[in-house]
């Protein structure tokens, strides 16, 4: 500060000169607290984690307070390609990914039925909303209650229509699919608001000229309103895709990542490396967190990528 | 409007969407009613196998035996410590970064801001190890602070996107003006821009307050006693120890589902601004 006040008493306009570089410090100032935890809590782990994954570790340091990881190179990576619980998280992932993306015809599909004015239609919008607020441990714990073998619903479901229930947390082939129905339940909660939010704001005289023409359903969903909701659809494609490969709670409460670990995602075997059961593998777990952050890092630059076109045409 | 207004199409039809609606919502809601009722449901009429039948009476002892018998009033208390500074810091602090991307023009604002938005979407495990290591390092694993500290920091990207945009959206003549009378940047931001937040601050108190609460994560990676764990956290070690006890685990979701859901319906109108990023106009 003192420093700036000297620069600024020798430049010719003195008010205007210290306020020129009350403008220049200033932004920094504002920044500085924010700035500095986000770097702390946020960049730097992202590259010590990297780091990291060329090392072996068990997370513990010696008695004078080392570090005694070892340095492998890429050995760890050369170890996830055999690996097949690695195999089963990645193909789980991509199940994740794909089937997760449902949600946005249906969150569309709820959004479309519930966009009127009828009396008391505020408070359905409320409560079909009611699932995205709720933490997904307790989700989890619901649909656990839902599939639950001999009494759960789904079980009586599929014992009335084929006669023999469906135990299908305990089902290997069919266990990931279950979790992602339980994912999918929130996930459309969340889509079904951002469209509900777009469609509040479709042009209505684009849709009246368009009646006009005789566009109606399908034609004029397809060719009229949906252009409209890009801006929704762009950030529901985001939240949806973020949200798949985030997927850790559902699979930690319902299944921990079994029967025999075929309910896998990459952020839950992560975990059990580098904290669970099978001992403290900080370097092969930092590997493994590294590939996911890879496949979400092509999102998130498609989403900065847009992002910057958008302000630079403002 | 899109689709066409029920009130225009025949009576058949606007009868038949009032009997749908409600339909819709109770399948919908279906699985949270179906815990809702156990969570009422006395422990015999499980024991005999009447899981969906008349319940024999309500069960308020099911919610008092949580609160008696296991420290879930515990983990909602520190669920509420870890929450509450959350809020205030992560709001705090990304008011400031947010004014200072929105309002001055300097030649590494596109990258500091992008630089937020891209770490607000990263995967938990890449920070998991460092993060938990450093807070081991300062003494401060399994206590409320710790993992407030590191949520304030993380949820400060989220925040600053969202305040970013929005004092971009205010008119940038009062800025201006207030400069040209000769006020100070702090006094800018304090006295001319901080008023007109308060749309901004209420959705994303709401929003953080949501998503901190629901953690289960960090709540894991950073906290494992009953002193400082939250209640998603609390909730699954408990679910370990209840196994089967469905009308415990249904009382013990709703409990822990309750502060977000009132939340939301105190504040609807400021949460869907938050969700919606603002983008949606």
């Amino acid at each position: 500060m003192a420093q700036a006040a000297q620069m600024a008493s020798s430049a010719p306009d003195v008010r205007s000169g210290r306020r020129w570089n009350q403008r220049t410090v200033a932004p920094w100032l504002f920044l500085a607290p924010g700035l500095f935890m986000f770097t702390v809590y946020v960049l730097w782990p992202i590259v010590q984690s990297i780091t990291l994954s060329f090392y072996d570790w068990n997370g513990l340091y010696n008695r004078d307070g080392e570090f005694t990881g070892t340095f492998v190179g890429l050995g760890n990576y050369a170890e996830l390609m055999r690996d097949p619980a690695f195999d089963t998280s990645l193909w789980n992932n991509l199940k994740w990914l794909v089937l997760y993306l449902l949600a946005l015809p249906i969150g569309l599909f709820i959004a479309i039925f519930l966009n009127q004015t009828v009396t008391g239609i505020r408070l359905y919008k409320s409560l079909f909303f009611f699932p995205f607020v709720i933490s997904q441990v307790v989700v989890g714990l619901i649909f656990a209650w839902f599939y639950a073998p001999n009494f759960g619903l789904f079980y009586l479901l599929t014992e009335a229509i084929t006669g023999k229930g469906t135990a299908i947390l305990a089902d290997p082939d069919l266990v990931t699919y279950g979790i992602i129905v339980a994912g999918l339940w929130p996930q459309i909660a969340y889509v079904m608001i951002l469209y509900l939010t777009g469609l509040n704001n479709v042009a209505p005289d684009q849709i009246e000229a368009a009646r006009l023409d005789g566009a109606k359903g399908w034609r004029m969903l397809w060719y009229v309103v949906l252009p409209q909701l890009r801006p929704a659809t762009f950030i529901a494609v985001i939240v949806t895709v973020i949200g798949a490969l985030r997927s850790f709670d559902l699979v930690s409460i319902m299944t921990t990542g079994g029967p025999f670990g075929s309910s896998r995602v990459l952020s839950y075997y992560m975990f059990e490396m580098a904290l669970g059961e099978f001992g403290f593998r900080m370097g092969y777990g930092a590997a493994i967190a590294v590939v996911l952050f890879a496949i979400m890092m092509v999102f998130i630059s498609g989403f900065i990528w847009k992002m910057w076109r958008d302000e630079k045409e403002r | 409007m899109f689709p066409r207004p029920i009130q225009q199409s025949s009576a058949g039809v606007q009868w038949l969407y009032t009997i749908a609606l409600p339909v819709a919502l109770l399948v919908w809601l279906f699985p949270l009613l179906g815990v809702a009722l156990t969570s009422l449901r006395p422990a015999s009429d499980l024991a005999q196998g009447n899981y969906f039948g008349m319940p024999s009476g309500i069960a308020w002892e099911n919610y008092i035996y949580i609160f008696t018998q296991t420290p879930i009033g515990q983990y909602m208390l520190n669920s509420l410590w870890v929450t509450l500074p959350t809020v205030v810091g992560a709001v705090g602090l990304s008011l400031m970064t947010g004014f200072a991307l929105a309002v001055y023009g300097f030649r590494a604002n596109i990258l500091v801001f992008f630089m937020f938005v891209a770490g607000n979407f990263v995967p938990f495990q890449i920070l998991m190890v460092p993060v938990r290591d450093m807070t081991l390092q300062l003494g401060m694993y399994d206590t409320w602070y710790g993992l407030a500290l590191f949520h304030i920091a993380f949820q400060t990207g989220f925040c600053t996107l969202f305040m970013r945009n929005f004092i971009k959206a205010l008119p940038y003549e009062l800025i201006e003006a207030a400069r040209v009378e000769g006020v100070t940047e702090w006094r800018i931001f304090w006295f001319i821009v901080l008023p007109l937040m308060r749309p901004a601050i209420a959705a994303l108190s709401v929003l953080v307050f949501t998503f901190i609460w629901n953690d289960f994560f960090w709540a894991t990676v950073l906290t494992q006693g009953v002193d400082s764990q939250p209640i998603t956290a609390g909730l699954s070690s408990l679910n370990g120890q209840w196994i089967a006890q469905w009308h415990l685990v249904s009382a013990g979701s709703i409990l822990a589902a309750l502060p977000p859901v009132l939340m939301f319906f105190l504040m609807q109108k400021h949460f869907i601004a938050g969700l919606t990023l603002g983008a949606v106009k």
